[in-house]
Protein backbone atom coordinates (compact mmCIF):
# COMPACT_ATOMS: atom_id res chain seq x y z
CA UNK A 1 0.00 0.00 0.00
CA UNK A 2 1.76 3.38 -0.86
CA UNK A 3 -1.00 5.54 1.01
CA UNK A 4 0.76 8.72 2.57
CA UNK A 5 3.19 7.35 5.27
CA UNK A 6 1.31 8.67 8.26
CA UNK A 7 2.50 6.71 11.95
CA UNK A 8 -1.20 6.43 12.48
CA UNK A 9 -2.53 4.97 9.08
CA UNK A 10 0.78 2.55 9.47
CA UNK A 11 -0.49 1.95 12.92
CA UNK A 12 -3.97 1.44 12.26
CA UNK A 13 -4.67 0.51 8.61
CA UNK A 14 -8.19 -0.40 8.65
CA UNK A 15 -9.87 1.83 11.77
CA UNK A 16 -12.88 0.54 11.43
CA UNK A 17 -12.25 -2.97 11.29
CA UNK A 18 -10.13 -2.16 14.67
CA UNK A 19 -13.33 -0.71 16.08
CA UNK A 20 -15.40 -3.53 14.87
CA UNK A 21 -13.13 -6.31 16.17
CA UNK A 22 -12.98 -5.08 19.00
CA UNK A 23 -16.74 -5.00 19.86
CA UNK A 24 -17.51 -8.26 18.33
CA UNK A 25 -14.93 -9.66 21.12
CA UNK A 26 -16.47 -8.09 23.87
CA UNK A 27 -19.88 -9.22 22.81
CA UNK A 28 -18.55 -12.60 22.19
CA UNK A 29 -17.38 -12.38 25.86
CA UNK A 30 -20.37 -10.57 27.31
CA UNK A 31 -18.23 -8.72 29.84
CA UNK A 32 -16.48 -5.03 29.59
CA UNK A 33 -13.78 -5.65 31.59
CA UNK A 34 -10.27 -4.60 31.57
CA UNK A 35 -8.26 -7.81 30.45
CA UNK A 36 -11.11 -8.14 27.63
CA UNK A 37 -10.44 -4.74 26.38
CA UNK A 38 -7.12 -4.98 26.07
CA UNK A 39 -7.06 -8.14 24.59
CA UNK A 40 -9.92 -7.21 21.95
CA UNK A 41 -7.43 -4.17 21.34
CA UNK A 42 -4.39 -6.30 20.55
CA UNK A 43 -6.71 -8.49 18.62
CA UNK A 44 -8.21 -5.58 16.57
CA UNK A 45 -4.78 -3.64 15.65
CA UNK A 46 -2.80 -7.15 15.12
CA UNK A 47 -5.37 -8.46 12.47
CA UNK A 48 -5.32 -5.87 10.57
CA UNK A 49 -2.14 -5.42 10.00
CA UNK A 50 -1.69 -8.99 8.92
CA UNK A 51 -4.90 -8.02 6.56
CA UNK A 52 -4.44 -4.96 5.08
CA UNK A 53 -2.03 -5.93 2.24
CA UNK A 54 -5.27 -7.87 1.10
CA UNK A 55 -7.44 -5.74 0.94
CA UNK A 56 -9.18 -4.31 -2.50
CA UNK A 57 -10.42 -1.08 -3.03
CA UNK A 58 -14.32 -1.40 -2.13
CA UNK A 59 -16.94 1.12 -2.40
CA UNK A 60 -18.12 2.37 1.05
CA UNK A 61 -21.58 3.04 2.20
CA UNK A 62 -22.94 6.47 1.27
CA UNK A 63 -26.24 6.72 2.47
CA UNK A 64 -26.38 4.36 6.34
CA UNK A 65 -29.78 5.03 6.46
CA UNK A 66 -31.27 3.68 3.28
CA UNK A 67 -29.06 0.53 4.50
CA UNK A 68 -30.68 0.67 7.40
CA UNK A 69 -34.50 0.57 5.53
CA UNK A 70 -32.49 -2.36 3.01
CA UNK A 71 -31.70 -4.51 6.18
CA UNK A 72 -35.48 -4.15 7.48
CA UNK A 73 -36.73 -4.89 3.98
CA UNK A 74 -34.53 -7.91 3.60
CA UNK A 75 -35.60 -9.09 6.57
CA UNK A 76 -39.18 -8.84 6.15
CA UNK A 77 -38.75 -10.38 2.72
CA UNK A 78 -37.07 -14.18 4.74
CA UNK A 79 -39.88 -13.81 6.66
CA UNK A 80 -42.17 -14.42 3.93
CA UNK A 81 -39.64 -16.97 2.01
CA UNK A 82 -39.73 -19.06 5.11
CA UNK A 83 -43.27 -19.71 4.81
CA UNK A 84 -43.59 -19.63 1.33
CA UNK A 85 -40.55 -21.99 1.02
CA UNK A 86 -42.14 -24.51 3.86
CA UNK A 87 -45.82 -24.24 2.20
CA UNK A 88 -44.08 -25.28 -1.50
CA UNK A 89 -41.98 -28.11 0.43
CA UNK A 90 -44.29 -29.65 2.57
CA UNK A 91 -47.14 -29.26 -0.76
CA UNK A 92 -47.37 -31.74 -3.57
CA UNK A 93 -43.79 -31.66 -5.38
CA UNK A 94 -45.38 -31.79 -9.02
CA UNK A 95 -46.15 -27.70 -7.86
CA UNK A 96 -42.45 -26.72 -7.95
CA UNK A 97 -41.52 -25.76 -11.14
CA UNK A 98 -37.41 -24.92 -10.72
CA UNK A 99 -35.38 -23.24 -13.32
CA UNK A 100 -32.37 -20.77 -13.81
CA UNK A 101 -32.41 -17.44 -15.03
CA UNK A 102 -29.46 -15.00 -15.97
CA UNK A 103 -30.00 -11.39 -14.36
CA UNK A 104 -28.31 -8.07 -15.95
CA UNK A 105 -26.33 -6.30 -13.32
CA UNK A 106 -26.17 -2.56 -13.43
CA UNK A 107 -23.41 -2.65 -10.23
CA UNK A 108 -19.87 -3.62 -11.50
CA UNK A 109 -17.86 -3.41 -8.01
CA UNK A 110 -17.60 -6.59 -6.02
CA UNK A 111 -18.95 -5.38 -2.61
CA UNK A 112 -22.43 -4.47 -3.66
CA UNK A 113 -23.01 -7.74 -6.04
CA UNK A 114 -21.49 -9.72 -3.10
CA UNK A 115 -24.62 -7.92 -1.12
CA UNK A 116 -26.89 -8.51 -4.18
CA UNK A 117 -26.21 -12.46 -4.06
CA UNK A 118 -26.31 -12.90 -0.36
CA UNK A 119 -29.86 -11.23 -0.75
CA UNK A 120 -31.19 -13.08 -3.78
CA UNK A 121 -30.25 -16.46 -1.74
CA UNK A 122 -31.43 -15.07 1.37
CA UNK A 123 -35.39 -13.89 0.01
CA UNK A 124 -38.14 -15.84 -1.52
CA UNK A 125 -37.43 -19.04 -3.59
CA UNK A 126 -33.83 -18.00 -4.95
CA UNK A 127 -30.49 -18.99 -5.16
CA UNK A 128 -27.58 -17.33 -6.78
CA UNK A 129 -25.50 -19.68 -8.43
CA UNK A 130 -22.81 -18.08 -10.20
CA UNK A 131 -21.12 -14.73 -11.94
CA UNK A 132 -19.80 -13.79 -14.81
CA UNK A 133 -16.30 -12.79 -15.43
CA UNK A 134 -16.72 -9.39 -16.62
CA UNK A 135 -19.44 -9.27 -13.77
CA UNK A 136 -22.62 -8.33 -15.94
CA UNK A 137 -24.51 -11.25 -15.38
CA UNK A 138 -25.62 -13.21 -11.81
CA UNK A 139 -26.95 -16.38 -12.94
CA UNK A 140 -30.05 -17.60 -10.32
CA UNK A 141 -31.90 -20.46 -9.35
CA UNK A 142 -35.20 -20.10 -8.82
CA UNK A 143 -37.69 -22.60 -7.14
CA UNK A 144 -40.75 -21.62 -8.65
CA UNK A 145 -40.61 -19.82 -11.78
CA UNK A 146 -43.62 -18.19 -12.70
CA UNK A 147 -45.19 -18.53 -16.77
CA UNK A 148 -42.60 -15.18 -17.60
CA UNK A 149 -39.35 -14.98 -16.28
CA UNK A 150 -39.18 -11.56 -17.15
CA UNK A 151 -41.30 -10.86 -13.62
CA UNK A 152 -38.39 -12.59 -11.77
CA UNK A 153 -35.68 -10.80 -13.32
CA UNK A 154 -37.97 -7.32 -12.74
CA UNK A 155 -38.50 -8.13 -9.05
CA UNK A 156 -34.86 -8.46 -8.31
CA UNK A 157 -33.78 -5.45 -10.46
CA UNK A 158 -36.06 -3.11 -9.00
CA UNK A 159 -36.34 -4.72 -5.28
CA UNK A 160 -33.21 -4.91 -4.22
CA UNK A 161 -30.59 -3.66 -7.02
CA UNK A 162 -32.53 -0.41 -7.48
CA UNK A 163 -31.68 0.05 -3.50
CA UNK A 164 -28.44 -1.64 -3.27
CA UNK A 165 -27.32 0.83 -5.94
CA UNK A 166 -28.75 3.74 -4.19
CA UNK A 167 -27.07 2.74 -0.61
CA UNK A 168 -23.36 2.22 -2.56
CA UNK A 169 -23.91 5.11 -4.41
CA UNK A 170 -22.62 3.78 -7.47
CA UNK B 1 -40.89 -16.76 35.40
CA UNK B 2 -44.85 -15.93 35.15
CA UNK B 3 -46.97 -18.29 32.38
CA UNK B 4 -47.15 -15.69 29.99
CA UNK B 5 -43.19 -15.09 29.51
CA UNK B 6 -43.10 -19.22 29.42
CA UNK B 7 -46.06 -19.21 26.89
CA UNK B 8 -43.76 -16.71 24.52
CA UNK B 9 -41.04 -18.70 25.14
CA UNK B 10 -42.49 -21.84 24.15
CA UNK B 11 -43.72 -20.20 21.06
CA UNK B 12 -40.75 -19.16 19.88
CA UNK B 13 -38.91 -22.64 20.07
CA UNK B 14 -41.73 -24.32 18.65
CA UNK B 15 -41.92 -22.37 15.64
CA UNK B 16 -38.23 -22.33 15.24
CA UNK B 17 -38.84 -26.09 15.38
CA UNK B 18 -41.43 -26.52 12.80
CA UNK B 19 -38.97 -24.49 10.54
CA UNK B 20 -35.78 -26.42 11.29
CA UNK B 21 -38.10 -29.89 10.33
CA UNK B 22 -39.14 -28.31 7.52
CA UNK B 23 -35.81 -27.78 6.12
CA UNK B 24 -34.89 -31.43 6.56
CA UNK B 25 -38.20 -32.48 5.38
CA UNK B 26 -37.43 -30.53 2.22
CA UNK B 27 -34.39 -31.58 1.99
CA UNK B 28 -35.40 -35.58 1.85
CA UNK B 29 -38.17 -34.45 -0.33
CA UNK B 30 -37.26 -32.45 -3.19
CA UNK B 31 -35.43 -34.06 -5.95
CA UNK B 32 -32.54 -32.72 -6.88
CA UNK B 33 -29.64 -30.57 -5.26
CA UNK B 34 -30.24 -27.33 -6.61
CA UNK B 35 -33.86 -27.53 -5.39
CA UNK B 36 -32.54 -28.77 -2.17
CA UNK B 37 -30.41 -25.85 -1.75
CA UNK B 38 -33.67 -23.88 -1.23
CA UNK B 39 -34.69 -25.59 1.46
CA UNK B 40 -32.23 -26.05 4.15
CA UNK B 41 -30.62 -22.07 3.34
CA UNK B 42 -33.86 -20.63 4.34
CA UNK B 43 -35.88 -22.78 6.43
CA UNK B 44 -32.92 -22.90 8.91
CA UNK B 45 -32.20 -19.57 9.25
CA UNK B 46 -36.19 -18.56 10.53
CA UNK B 47 -35.73 -21.75 12.47
CA UNK B 48 -32.74 -20.92 14.07
CA UNK B 49 -33.71 -17.59 14.52
CA UNK B 50 -36.88 -18.72 16.22
CA UNK B 51 -34.78 -20.96 18.51
CA UNK B 52 -32.26 -17.95 19.39
CA UNK B 53 -35.05 -15.60 20.23
CA UNK B 54 -36.28 -18.11 22.79
CA UNK B 55 -33.14 -18.57 24.16
CA UNK B 56 -32.52 -14.68 24.74
CA UNK B 57 -36.21 -14.39 26.39
CA UNK B 58 -35.24 -17.47 28.75
CA UNK B 59 -32.07 -16.23 29.61
CA UNK B 60 -33.50 -12.64 30.40
CA UNK B 61 -35.67 -13.49 32.43
CA UNK B 62 -34.24 -17.23 34.26
CA UNK B 63 -30.92 -16.13 34.46
CA UNK B 64 -31.63 -12.70 35.16
CA UNK B 65 -29.03 -11.00 32.40
CA UNK B 66 -29.00 -10.48 28.64
CA UNK B 67 -26.70 -12.38 26.24
CA UNK B 68 -25.59 -10.54 23.13
CA UNK B 69 -23.83 -13.62 21.64
CA UNK B 70 -27.28 -14.84 20.16
CA UNK B 71 -27.25 -11.80 17.86
CA UNK B 72 -24.49 -13.15 16.81
CA UNK B 73 -24.84 -16.28 16.30
CA UNK B 74 -27.64 -14.56 14.12
CA UNK B 75 -25.28 -12.34 11.96
CA UNK B 76 -22.69 -14.52 11.25
CA UNK B 77 -25.74 -17.11 10.09
CA UNK B 78 -26.92 -14.67 7.84
CA UNK B 79 -23.45 -13.90 6.47
CA UNK B 80 -22.51 -17.36 5.97
CA UNK B 81 -25.26 -19.21 4.82
CA UNK B 82 -25.58 -17.35 1.66
CA UNK B 83 -22.42 -17.68 0.67
CA UNK B 84 -22.41 -21.51 1.22
CA UNK B 85 -25.39 -22.00 -0.84
CA UNK B 86 -23.93 -20.11 -3.52
CA UNK B 87 -20.60 -22.34 -3.28
CA UNK B 88 -22.37 -25.69 -3.22
CA UNK B 89 -24.49 -23.99 -6.67
CA UNK B 90 -21.43 -23.26 -8.38
CA UNK B 91 -19.70 -27.09 -7.83
CA UNK B 92 -22.85 -28.31 -8.54
CA UNK B 93 -22.91 -26.67 -11.84
CA UNK B 94 -19.37 -27.03 -12.41
CA UNK B 95 -19.79 -30.97 -12.01
CA UNK B 96 -22.66 -30.89 -14.19
CA UNK B 97 -25.02 -32.19 -11.83
CA UNK B 98 -28.57 -33.50 -12.91
CA UNK B 99 -31.52 -31.35 -12.28
CA UNK B 100 -35.00 -32.18 -12.32
CA UNK B 101 -36.18 -33.02 -16.33
CA UNK B 102 -38.81 -29.63 -15.71
CA UNK B 103 -36.02 -27.20 -14.83
CA UNK B 104 -36.24 -24.00 -17.31
CA UNK B 105 -33.44 -22.77 -19.25
CA UNK B 106 -31.34 -25.32 -18.38
CA UNK B 107 -28.70 -23.91 -21.22
CA UNK B 108 -27.86 -21.06 -18.60
CA UNK B 109 -25.99 -24.27 -17.19
CA UNK B 110 -23.25 -23.58 -20.15
CA UNK B 111 -22.86 -20.81 -20.14
CA UNK B 112 -22.60 -19.80 -15.76
CA UNK B 113 -20.14 -22.77 -15.48
CA UNK B 114 -17.68 -20.77 -17.93
CA UNK B 115 -18.57 -17.31 -16.80
CA UNK B 116 -19.49 -16.01 -19.55
CA UNK B 117 -22.52 -14.14 -20.59
CA UNK B 118 -25.53 -16.30 -21.45
CA UNK B 119 -26.18 -17.17 -24.39
CA UNK B 120 -29.35 -15.94 -26.57
CA UNK B 121 -31.47 -18.70 -27.90
CA UNK B 122 -34.35 -16.80 -28.96
CA UNK B 123 -36.41 -13.94 -28.34
CA UNK B 124 -35.90 -13.05 -24.61
CA UNK B 125 -39.38 -12.39 -23.40
CA UNK B 126 -40.65 -15.31 -25.36
CA UNK B 127 -41.15 -18.67 -23.25
CA UNK B 128 -39.04 -21.42 -24.01
CA UNK B 129 -40.02 -25.24 -23.36
CA UNK B 130 -36.29 -26.74 -23.32
CA UNK B 131 -34.91 -29.82 -23.01
CA UNK B 132 -32.72 -31.15 -20.45
CA UNK B 133 -28.80 -31.58 -20.74
CA UNK B 134 -28.13 -34.90 -21.05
Amino acid sequence: MSSPSSVYSKLLPMPYHTVLLVIVWLMLNSSIGLGHILLGLVLGIVIPWICAPLRMHQPGVKRPLKAISYVLIVLKDIVVANIEVAILVVGPMARIKPGFVAIPLDIHQDLPITVLASTVTMTPGTVSCDISEDKKWLYVHVLNMPENEQEVIDLIKSRYESRVKEIFGC
Amino acid sequence: MSFAIELVISFFLIVGGIFVLVGSIGLLRLKDLYVRLHAPTKATTLGLGGVLIGSMFYMHYAQGYITINELLITLFLVITAPVTAHILAKVALHHRVKMMQRTRNPHHVETARMQQAPQVLEDKSKDKDSNTIK
